[in-house]
C-alpha cells in the first residue's frame, strides 16, 4: 500500500488484539446467519426468488438510462422535486442549499449508507448544520465518534456497557447502565423530542419505482418514518443503482430483503412514499458517485445489483473476525470491497486481499452477485495496476523467477526444506508476513523430484 | 450539460450493441402458504411480537379496550384517537385536520386495514386510513383492526391486489416499531409504538 492510512491486516490485528471481543462478534454474526438460512427454508421458491431478484436486477443495469428518466418523469407529475448530483460533493451541496433555503441548521436523518458514502454529516458539521443521526445503532456510532462498522447492525462492534458509558457522556443519563431495554428506551426519549423539533428529515431509499415514480424505505424502528412524517421537508438520497422496473417487483425484493439481512419474514416497516403529504416539500437526490463508471466495468458491473442486506458480511469468516472498520470504506465486508476500488483503487488496493475467496458470500446474496470471483479479478486488476503492497509484489516477483527457472527451483526447494526443519521458529514467527496470514504446513522430507527419482530406481 | 445529462450520457455509453438487453423474468410463486391463512397470519405476527386479538364485532373491540387501557390506565389524560367512527365511544375522532405533532400525547391509535398476508404477519395501509402518515408511529401503542377475510397468502399476491392502486403514502407494517442494535437484545418500541394489537374480526 502506498498510502498512509493502516491498510486491512493492520486494522484487523488491532482487532484481533481483545480476543474475546473477537469471539463473540464472530458468533453473533453467524447466529445471525443461522436465522438466515432457517428464514430461507421456509420459503421453497427462496432459489428461483433469488434468480429472479438477480435477473431483474440485470434488466435494470441494461436499461438504467430509460428506467431513470421514467422515475423522474413520474416521481415529478407526483409533485416531488428531483436532483441529479454527479458526485459526493453535488450531493452534499444540494442537501445543503435545501437547508438554507428553508433557514434550517438542525436535522434529523435516518440510516443511508450513501450518505456515509458521501460524508454527508462531516460536509453539514462543517458548514454549522447539526445532523442527528436517529437508526439506535447509528446515534450510538455517531456519539462514540465512529463510523457504523455494519450496513445492517451499525454498532455491532460494541458492548453493552460501552453503549451505557457513551450515553453517560453524551446524555447525561446515569453512569454505569448496561441493560439494552433502559439504554434503548433513553434513546428514545432523546430522539423523540428531535423527532417533534426538526422540520427537516433525511432519508435513505431501498427501492424506487420507475413505473410509479414511488420509493420505499424499510426500517425496523419506524425512525425513518418518525422524521419524514413530522418534517416540512422530506429529502431522500438514493443511487441511481436502486431503481426497479414496477411495483410488483417489490414482491420479490421484499420477500428476499430482510429473510437475507436478519431472518425476519419482512421488516417492522416497509414505507412507500409517493407524494408529500399535504403542506411538505418532498426532495429526491439521485446520486451517481461513480457508479456510471462502474457499470462500464463488465466484470464488475453485476454489484450494483446489491440490494444491501448485509448477508454476505454475516457469514464471511475473515468480516467476522477482523471487525467492519478494519475495511476503512463506507461499505465494509465482501460486497464493499468490491463496490470500494472502483471509487479510489489505490486507497482501497488491500480490500480484494481481504477474503478467503471461500464463495459463502456468493452463495447467500439474495441477488446472485458473484462476489468472490470479482474479489478475485480486482486481485488481477489492482496487481497489474501497480496497486498492489510492495511486500507482496516483490514477493510475486521473486516466485516469478524461481518458477521460470528449473534450477533455482530445485536449489531453493532443498534449502527452504532444511531451513523450516532445521530453525522451524525462524518461519513460524511473526516476523514473517506470510506466516501471520497463514498456518505454515510441516515442511516434507524430500522433494517430489526426489521421491520420483528413488521410486523409480527401487519400484 | 446539467449532471443529469452528464449521468444519462454516461450510462448511455455503457451500453452494448453486441447483445440484447436481459428480458424481465417471469415472478415465482409458490402455493407453500395458500391453505390455513388465518392461522398462519396470526401466528407470523405474533412471532414479530404482535398481539392477535380474535374478536366478531366492534362491541368486543370496544370491550377490551374498555378492560385493557381504560382500567389499568393511571393517568386521567390517557388519550386515544381512532379513524374509526364506530370506536367513537371509546376514542378521540376528528383529530386529523389538526397538526400531527399534536398527537405526540396519543398512547393509544386504532386504525383500519386493507389486508394482511400471512407469509409474514404485515397489515397493508395506505394514507386514507391513516388519518395521519405519523400517527401509527407517534402513538405509544397501536391497534389495527382487520377483516379475517382480508388475508393474501405472499407478497406477490399483495402486489396483485394493490395493483396500480392510487395513494400518497402507503405501508406494510409487521408488529411493533422494535431495535435489537444493541448487543442484539430485541427491544419492542424502539421510536415507534411499543406494543402492537391486532383486532382480527372473523
Amino acid at each position: 500500500m502506498n498510502t498512509k492510512t493502516l491498510d486491512h491486516p493492520e486494522l484487523a490485528e488491532r482487532f484481533n488484539r481483545d480476543e474475546e471481543r473477537v469471539d463473540w462478534h464472530d458468533q453473533t454474526l453467524w447466529w445471525i446467519r443461522q436465522k438466515r438460512d432457517k428464514a430461507a427454508h421456509t420459503l421453497p421458491e427462496w432459489e428461483a426468488l433469488r434468480e429472479a431478484a438477480s435477473r431483474i436486477k440485470l434488466n435494470v443495469l441494461d436499461n438504467l438510462d430509460e428506467y431513470l428518466v421514467q422515475f423522474e418523469a413520474n416521481a415529478l407529475s407526483n409533485g416531488i422535486i428531483v436532483h441529479w448530483a454527479a458526485d459526493a460533493a453535488e450531493h452534499n451541496q444540494i442537501v445543503h442549499k435545501i437547508l438554507i433555503d428553508n433557514q434550517v441548521s438542525q436535522m434529523v436523518k435516518s440510516k443511508s449508507m450513501l450518505t456515509e458514502e458521501c460524508h454527508l454529516n462531516e460536509y453539514l458539521g462543517h458548514h454549522g448544520i447539526d445532523v442527528v443521526d436517529t437508526d439506535l445503532g447509528e446515534r450510538i456510532v455517531q456519539l462514540a465518534g465512529e463510523p457504523p462498522s455494519h450496513i445492517v447492525l451499525p454498532c455491532i462492534h460494541k458492548k453493552k456497557e460501552e453503549i451505557g458509558e457513551i450515553f453517560h457522556q453524551h446524555m447525561g443519563t446515569p453512569a454505569g447502565l448496561s441493560d439494552p431495554q433502559m439504554l434503548a428506551g433513553l434513546a428514545r426519549t432523546d430522539l423523540r423530542e428531535r423527532f417533534l423539533t426538526r422540520r427537516v428529515a433525511l432519508t435513505g431509499v431501498n427501492f424506487a419505482i420507475a413505473e410509479t415514480g414511488e420509493f420505499v424505505v424499510c426500517t425496523n424502528e419506524g425512525n425513518a418514518d418518525m422524521g419524514a412524517h413530522l418534517a416540512d421537508v422530506h429529502i431522500a438520497s438514493m443511487g441511481i443503482e436502486k431503481i426497479i422496473p414496477q411495483r410488483k417487483h417489490l414482491g420479490v425484493f421484499l420477500r428476499l430483503l430482510t429473510r437475507s439481512a436478519t431472518g425476519q419474514p419482512i421488516t417492522a416497516y416497509s414505507s412507500h412514499f409517493k407524494r408529500p403529504r399535504a403542506g411538505q416539500t418532498m426532495h429526491l437526490i439521485l446520486v451517481d458517485n461513480g457508479r456510471s463508471v462502474h457499470l462500464g466495468r463488465e466484470d464488475f458491473r453485476n454489484s450494483l445489483k446489491c440490494i444491501r442486506c448485509g448477508a454476505c458480511m454475516n457469514t464471511c469468516p475473515v468480516y467476522r473476525r477482523s471487525g467492519g472498520h478494519s475495511y476503512h470504506s463506507a461499505i465494509s465486508g465482501p460486497i464493499g470491497a468490491i463496490l470500494a476500488p472502483n471509487l479510489d483503487m489505490k486507497k482501497h488496493a488491500d480490500l480484494p486481499f481481504a477474503s478467503t475467496l471461500c464463495g459463502s458470500c456468493s452463495n447467500v446474496c439474495p441477488v446472485k452477485i458473484d462476489i468472490h470471483q470479482q474479489l478475485y479479478k480486482w486481485r488481477q486488476v489492482i496487481t497489474q495496476e501497480g496497486e498492489a503492497s510492495a511486500a507482496k509484489s516483490a514477493s510475486m516477483q521473486v516466485m516469478s523467477t524461481v518458477l521460470s527457472n528449473h534450477w533455482i527451483y530445485k536449489f531453493g526447494g532443498s534449502i527452504g526444506r532444511k531451513f523450516m526443519q532445521w530453525f522451524p521458529g525462524l518461519v513460524s514467527n511473526k516476523l514473517n508476513p506470510w506466516y501471520k496470514h497463514r498456518e505454515m504446513p510441516t515442511p516434507p522430507e524430500q522433494s517430489f523430484q526426489e521421491w520420483y527419482a528413488q521410486n523409480r530406481k527401487n519400484p | 450539460m446539467s449532471s443529469r445529462d452528464n449521468i444519462l450520457a454516461a450510462i448511455g455509453k455503457t451500453k452494448r450493441n453486441d447483445r440484447e438487453p436481459s428480458p424481465l423474468p417471469q415472478i415465482p410463486t409458490s402455493d407453500t402458504f395458500n391453505d390455513r391463512l388465518i392461522e398462519r397470519f396470526s401466528e407470523t405476527l405474533t412471532g414479530v411480537g404482535g398481539q392477535v386479538v380474535r374478536v366478531t364485532d366492534w362491541l368486543d373491540i370496544i370491550q377490551h379496550i374498555e378492560q385493557t387501557y381504560r382500567q389499568v390506565s393511571i393517568s386521567p389524560a390517557h388519550r386515544i384517537v381512532t379513524t374509526l367512527p364506530e370506536l367513537s365511544a371509546v376514542a378521540e375522532v376528528g383529530w386529523s385536520g389538526l397538526s400531527p405533532h399534536l398527537l405526540a400525547d396519543a398512547d393509544l391509535a386504532i386504525i383500519g386495514a386493507h389486508f394482511g398476508v400471512a407469509e409474514n404477519g404485515a397489515v397493508w395501509l395506505t394514507e386514507s386510513l391513516l388519518g395521519h402518515r405519523a400517527a401509527p408511529f407517534i402513538c405509544q401503542h397501536l391497534a389495527v383492526v382487520l377483516n379475517a377475510s382480508n388475508i393474501v397468502p405472499t407478497m406477490h399476491d399483495a402486489y396483485e391486489r394493490i395493483g396500480d392502486a392510487e395513494y400518497g403514502f402507503g405501508l406494510f407494517m409487521a408488529g411493533p416499531s422494535k431495535s435489537a442494535d444493541i448487543e442484539q437484545s430485541l427491544v419492542m418500541g424502539a421510536h415507534g409504538p411499543k406494543t402492537m394489537t391486532l383486532f382480527l374480526m372473523v
